[in-house]
C-alpha cells in the first residue's frame, strides 16, 4: 500500500491551488476541447505554434486537483518544444502513469511531469492525469471534436 | 463500544454516548453478521460501505438462495414438465407473489419483471407511450430524475413531437408542487417522477401527485429505485399507475426489477419486445400474444436473480420496515450533525422528508479527490453527478460526494467518515 500523499505531492497540489498558465488565448493556432464524463472533469487547451514548435500554451477549464495540475504542469513543460517531441513526451508520461515497466528508466526526461508517478497506483485516476495530454494531441491534430476520456 | 476497523480515531463521544444503541430491538451488530462482504479490510480498514444507493449489499440469505437454485433446482422456466422445471417455475412465480404481497398489489399478473428500474421506465414508455401520446400531448417528470427517468421520455417526445415538462426544484432539493400544479393541463397524459431521488435523498410527496395528476386524466409513472429499500410501498393506497424498482438497491441480485402496472392498463398496451414466453400461438400469417404478465417477458428470463430477489424480500420484511425506518432516521440525523459540523462542507439536499442520503460537497476541493482518499482509507463513497446532470447543473456544482446509507450501517461508520474528511482537509493543506 501507497500511502495517498505519493499521489497528491505538494508539486501537485500546488498547481492545483494556482493552475499556471490558466489563461484564454487569443488568436490561438489551435483550439481543443476535453470532458471526462466520469467526474465531469472540462479542460480546454489553447495553442500557438510557430515552425511546428509551442510557443505559447495555455489552459481553461475545472477539474479534479490531478486533472487540473496535469494540465498546468503540462503547459509549462510543452514551451519550445517541437511537435514531435511533445508526442514523445507523452508517450514517455503516458507509460508513467499507467505504470509501464520501462517508464521509472525514461521518468528522468520527464522533469517535473514525474510528479504524476504516484498515479500508476490509482488506475481510476490515469484518465484525470491524461485529459489535458489526449486533449493537447487533438488539437494538434487540428480535430474539431471535443474529446471525450469515454 | 465497537471500532470499526482503525479509520476510527476519537469517535464525537458526546453524539456517541447519545446514539449508541438509539434502538432496543434493532441489533445492528446483529444485522450485520449476515452480510459477509462487510467483514473484508480495503487498503487495511475495515470495509465502511456507504455507497448503497449505487447497489446494496447482500445478506448470506440471498447468496444461498442463488447457491441453492444452481446446485438443485436450475432449470427453464414455464417450458418443461419434468420436475426441474416445475421447481425453479414454481420458485421463480412465488417471488411474483411475494412482491404482489409486499406492495399491496391486487393481483399477481400486475408484477411485470424486467432488468431492472431502467428497463421498466423503457417499457412503459415504448410501449404505453407510444401508442397513447400524441404530437402536443405533454410528459411531465420532475427537475430531479435520474437520467433513466429522463431519456426514455425525451426519445418518446421527440418521436411523438410531443412536449416534455420539467417541475423544478427548490434550494432545499424539493419539488415546488405550486409550478406542478400549473404545469398540468389537459394535454397531460403521462406524469413519471421519482419517489426517493437518488442524488439529493428528497422524498417526494407522491401520494398528492398522483391524485393531482388524477384529476386531469394523467397516468403516473412511480420511479421508486431509491424508495423500496428503505419504505413500504403500498401501491393501492397511492393509486399509481405503474411503479418500478431494481433488486440489486433492495438487497437482491442484479439483472432484476418489477414494474407494478394497473391490470387494465397492462392488459390494454401492446407488447414491448416479442420473443418465447410472450406469445400464446405464432403462425407466420400471425401470433396471438400471452395474458399479462408474461406479454411483457419475452425470452428465458433471469430466473436466478428472481429466486434471490425473493430471498431479499423475505429478509426484508423479517426485519420489518418500521425499525428500518427508525433506524435509518437515527442515522441520517447523526450524520447531518456530524457533516455540518465539519468546516466548510455543504449538504446538497435539505428537504424536509428525507432518506438516507447525505450528499455533500467540500470547500473547493473535488469530490473525486474526496473520494479517493477516502478510499484509501476504507470509505466506499460515490463521487460524480450520479446519473442527475440537472440536478447538479441546479445547484451549480459539477458534481458531489454522496454517503448513501443502508440499515447495516452505524454510527462508528459515519465517525469514519467525518474522520476520512478531517484527512482530506490535512492532504490538501
Ligand atoms: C432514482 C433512480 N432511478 C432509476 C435508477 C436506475 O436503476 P437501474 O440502474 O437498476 O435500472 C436508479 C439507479 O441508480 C435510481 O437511483
Amino acid at each position: 500500500m501507497t500511502d495517498i500523499e505519493d499521489l497528491y505531492q505538494e508539486v501537485i497540489l500546488d498547481h492545483t491551488k494556482r493552475p499556471r498558465n490558466f489563461r484564454e488565448m487569443e488568436n490561438a493556432s489551435c483550439k481543443a476541447e476535453g470532458y471526462n464524463p466520469l467526474c465531469g472533469d472540462k479542460v480546454t487547451i489553447y495553442l500557438k505554434m510557430e515552425d511546428d514548435r509551442v510557443t505559447d500554451i495555455s489552459f481553461k477549464g475545472a477539474g479534479c486537483a490531478i486533472s487540473t495540475a496535469s494540465a498546468s504542469i503540462m503547459t509549462e513543460s510543452l514551451k519550445g518544444k517541437t511537435r514531435a517531441e511533445v508526442e514523445s513526451l507523452f508517450n514517455t508520461f503516458h507509460g508513467l502513469v499507467t505504470g509501464e515497466p520501462r517508464a521509472s528508466q525514461e521518468a528522468a526526461d520527464l522533469g517535473k511531469l514525474a510528479v504524476f508517478s504516484g498515479v500508476s497506483e490509482y488506475p481510476v485516476r490515469v484518465k484525470c492525469a491524461t485529459l489535458a495530454w489526449h486533449t493537447l494531441l487533438s488539437s494538434l491534430k487540428g480535430s474539431r471534436e471535443a474529446v471525450s476520456t469515454e | 463500544m465497537r471500532a470499526i476497523g482503525d479509520a476510527l480515531v476519537t469517535p464525537s463521544s458526546e453524539r456517541q454516548e447519545r446514539n449508541l444503541y438509539p434502538h432496543a430491538g434493532f441489533d445492528v451488530w446483529k444485522i450485520r453478521e449476515d452480510f459477509p462482504i462487510l467483514k473484508q479490510e480495503v487498503h487495511g480498514h475495515r470495509l465502511v460501505y456507504l455507497d448503497n444507493a449505487a447497489t446494496a449489499q447482500k445478506p448470506q440469505a440471498v447468496i444461498d438462495a442463488l447457491v441453492h437454485y444452481y446446485t438443485a433446482d436450475n432449470s427453464n422456466v414455464h417450458r418443461g414438465v419434468h420436475s426441474l422445471s416445475e421447481r425453479a417455475t414454481n420458485a421463480y412465480e412465488e417471488t411474483r407473489a411475494k412482491i404482489k404481497r409486499h406492495i399491496n398489489a391486487a393481483e399477481s399478473r400486475e408484477i411485470v419483471f424486467a432488468r431492472g428500474t431502467t428497463e421498466c421506465i423503457n417499457l412503459v414508455a415504448n410501449s404505453y407511450g407510444r401508442a397513447n401520446v400524441q404530437a402536443d400531448d405533454e410528459v411531465i417528470i420532475s427537475a430531479m430524475e435520474h437520467h433513466s427517468n429522463i431519456v426514455p421520455w425525451q426519445m418518446l417526445c421527440e418521436e411523438r413531437g410531443a412536449r416534455l415538462r420539467v417541475v423544478p426544484i427548490n434550494d432545499d432539493g424539493e419539488m415546488i408542487i405550486e409550478e406542478f400544479e400549473k404545469l398540468l393541463n389537459s394535454r397531460t397524459k403521462i406524469v413519471s417522477v421519482v419517489h426517493v431521488s437518488n442524488s439529493l435523498g428528497t422524498i417526494n410527496p407522491v401520494r398528492q401527485i398522483i391524485e393531482m395528476a388524477h384529476d386531469w386524466n394523467a397516468l403516473v409513472f412511480i420511479d421508486g429505485a431509491q424508495a423500496a429499500p428503505h419504505l413500504k410501498i403500498d401501491v393501492r393506497e397511492l393509486d399509481c399507475d405503474f411503479y418500478a424498482f431494481s433488486s440489486h438497491k433492495m438487497f437482491g441480485p442484479t439483472g432484476i426489477g418489477i414494474l407494478y402496472g394497473k391490470a387494465e392498463l397492462l392488459e390494454a398496451m401492446p407488447p414491448y419486445q416479442g420473443g418465447g414466453d410472450m406469445i400464446r400461438s405464432v403462425t407466420f400469417e400471425e401470433t396471438t400474444y400471452n395474458t399479462i404478465p408474461h406479454k411483457f417477458e419475452a425470452g428465458t428470463p433471469n430466473i436466478a436473480a428472481t429466486i434471490g430477489f425473493g430471498a431479499a424480500v423475505d429478509y426484508l420484511n423479517d426485519i420489518g420496515f418500521d425499525p428500518i425506518a427508525a433506524y435509518e432516521h437515527e442515522l441520517l440525523a447523526y450524520g447531518t450533525e456530524a457533516l455540518s459540523e465539519v468546516p466548510g462542507v455543504r449538504l446538497i439536499g435539505t428537504a424536509r422528508e428525507k432518506a438516507a442520503v447525505l450528499a455533500f460537497v467540500m470547500e473547493d476541493i473535488h469530490p473525486h479527490d474526496i473520494g479517493t482518499i477516502l478510499d484509501r482509507q476504507g470509505i466506499a463513497v460515490r463521487t460524480g453527478h450520479h446519473c442527475a446532470q440537472p440536478v447538479m447543473d441546479r445547484f451549480k456544482i459539477p458534481a458531489t460526494v454522496r454517503a448513501s446509507l443502508a440499515f447495516y450501517n452505524t454510527t462508528e461508520e459515519i465517525d469514519a467518515l467525518i474522520a476520512g474528511l478531517h484527512k482530506v482537509k490535512e492532504v490538501f493543506g
